[in-house]
């Protein structure tokens, strides 16, 4: 009888250890990326790699402010191709879709969202730079954008869904024709999720490596507009750590830094929005 | 509405068979809402039968009945909000001052019909617009004149005083009697000549259902008032008509009085005393 008991007590601890360590293994991934990637790049971070040029193989210094920008002009494009697109979308299928066709767009969606990022780039190279003859930060960008529209949709939609039909119901009643209720009340009760999910998404294409490859390739100058090949950050941690030479390992470690910093800081504005609760609502 | 010159009781019209006793006949002007013959269907199901009613001018009516009767489907073909449940669909007459309501546009009706809902649903907005959410709609420039119909709407609620101090504060920091006050002023702003109210009161406290009640005895003079209840006090209190559902028909219409101390059918007896429902 005792046995049983000690039997099921130690079952019960093993287990719930268990958990607990997975639970751990997560957290603590994260923290040694951080950690190792703040030990081997750490140093290098400094003012000149925040706004110098790439300089000459052989020299050392220089800096990845071309890769900086050009991967926001990238994400600039790609929220403009994405966001838009898969924000209405998200809308007609959370609030105008009968049962068959949004069932059959959240699928597409879903597959649309599980195709590798490879695939992506090598639709944009098809799209825009095989007919212009050129790589372009629009090329990248699209790629990108493509990427965004599925994780936008179906995070509009979610949000979309879990505001109260009472509150679709109380504009209508008023006498709003349905896409004055759905603009003037029902967006703006899910606005803070959906923005939350947008900036979600632009973190998540932002460390993006293969759709860029052959679509907005690299550039070692300042990109100028958006026709040109275009620097960007994770394609320079990519050229730059299969390189032979030793500083432009270190500065690779030193780019991850910077991407990982600005996608960190990214999620945790969105939960910073997303926590903070109704505020009293302007006029 | 012209109300002040009919102040005799507005009667139901007689309904011989459907509803119990014949009443007196309407007076000259008609009845402010006038359903005719109404079949309601949720897809294939039937569930209201063959409806006949009259809501008289500027008088509170109550529709009483246990959960699942059709009274507060009813209720919602008046403003037509069941069309927002797909495969909903009514037949039958619904006349707004003789008015065919099935052909009118429906935003049109909703703002000379207003409703308030059984769960008060402020939207996540401060006071002040929720209030003019309804103004705005039907296009009110902001202004001085859009703050004086706050004020008013909100005093006609009997929310005022309480409010008037932080009208920018969100509305959900409002206690539950008083976001159910502040949906009534929304309802008010426009100007409904009809509101709907279904079950009010139910997720309220006695203070608070007291409140509404009394403000509801203020509103009758300015709008005809149609009010679910569960409650059946309350029906025998506020209104002065009261119609009985069961089972998607309306079994019994009459005065509150006649419904509550005297009704004419075995079924409307059975739930008034409490033997079932």
């Amino acid at each position: 009888m005792n046995y049983r008991l000690l039997w099921r007590k130690t079952v019960n601890n093993i287990m719930l250890a268990l958990t607990g360590v997975c639970a751990l293994v997560t957290v603590a991934i994260l923290f040694f990326i951080l950690g190792y990637l703040v030990w081997n790049g750490g140093r290098d971070i400094n003012w000149a790699f925040l706004t110098q040029l790439p300089k000459p193989v052989g020299e050392t210094g220089g800096g990845m402010a071309n890769a900086i920008v050009g991967s926001a002009k990238l994400l600039l494009v790609a929220a403009l191709v994405g966001i838009p697109v898969g924000f209405i979308g998200g809308v007609y299928l959370s609030e105008f879709g009968g049962s068959a066709f949004p069932a059959v767009v959240r699928y597409t969606a879903d597959l649309l969202n599980g195709v590798p990022s490879i695939v992506m780039g090598i639709f944009a190279y098809t799209v825009v730079v095989l007919p212009m003859h050129h790589f372009s930060a629009l090329a990248g960008g699209l790629a990108l954008g493509v990427m965004l529209i599925p994780i936008v949709l179906r995070t509009t939609e979610e949000f979309l869904r879990a505001v109260p039909q009472s509150l679709r119901e109380g504009a209508l009643a008023l006498g709003a024709n349905k896409w004055r209720a759905i603009s003037s009340v029902v967006i703006p009760a899910a606005f803070r999720g959906i923005a939350t999910g947008m900036l979600l998404s632009l973190a998540r294409v932002a460390g993006e490596t293969a759709p860029l490859l052959f679509t907005s390739f690299g550039n070692r100058f300042w990109s100028h507009g958006f026709n040109e090949a275009t620097s960007s950050l994770p394609v320079m941690i990519y050229t730059y750590a299969i390189s032979a030479y030793e500083d432009w390992h270190r500065q690779a470690w030193a780019a991850g830094l910077v991407l990982l910093a600005l996608v960190l800081v990214a999620n945790i504005g969105a939960r910073v929005i997303l926590a903070r609760r109704q505020s009293p609502a302007r006029g | 509405m012209g109300g002040s010159a009919t102040r005799t009781v507005m009667a139901p019209v007689p309904q011989p068979d459907k509803a119990g006793e014949a009443v007196p006949a309407t007076k000259p002007g008609g009845p402010k809402i006038a359903v005719r013959s109404l079949n309601f269907y949720y897809g294939p199901r039937q569930i209201l039968f063959d409806i006949n009613l009259s809501v008289a001018e500027k008088k509170i009516t109550a529709l009483i009945g246990p959960s699942g009767c059709g009274k507060s489907t009813f209720l919602r073909t008046l403003n037509r909000m069941y069309e927002t449940v797909p495969r909903a669909r009514a037949e039958g007459e619904l006349l707004l001052d003789g008015e065919e309501m099935l052909g009118m546009d429906v935003a049109a009706l909703r703002r000379r019909v207003g409703m308030v809902f059984q769960k008060s649903n402020p939207f996540p907005k401060s006071i002040f617009e929720n209030v003019a959410y309804g103004l705005r709609v039907n296009g009110h420039e902001p202004g001085k004149r859009l703050a004086d119909l706050v004020e008013h709407s909100l005093r006609r609620a009997a929310l005022w005083d309480e409010v008037k101090d932080h009208l920018h504060k969100s509305a959900h920091a409002l206690s539950g009697g008083q976001q159910q006050r502040l949906c009534i002023a929304r309802g008010l702003a426009v100007d409904p000549e009809v509101l709907l109210l279904d079950e009010p009161c139910s997720a309220l406290d006695p203070i608070a259902t007291a409140k509404i009640e009394e403000l509801l005895f203020t509103l009758k003079d300015s709008c005809t008032i149609v009010i679910v209840t569960h409650n059946m006090q309350q029906a025998a209190r506020v209104a002065e008509f009261t119609g009985f559902f069961l089972l998607g028909k309306l079994i019994e219409f009459n005065e509150s009085r006649v419904i509550f101390k005297n009704p004419s059918r075995k079924e409307t007896e059975d739930y008034i005393t409490g033997r079932f429902g």
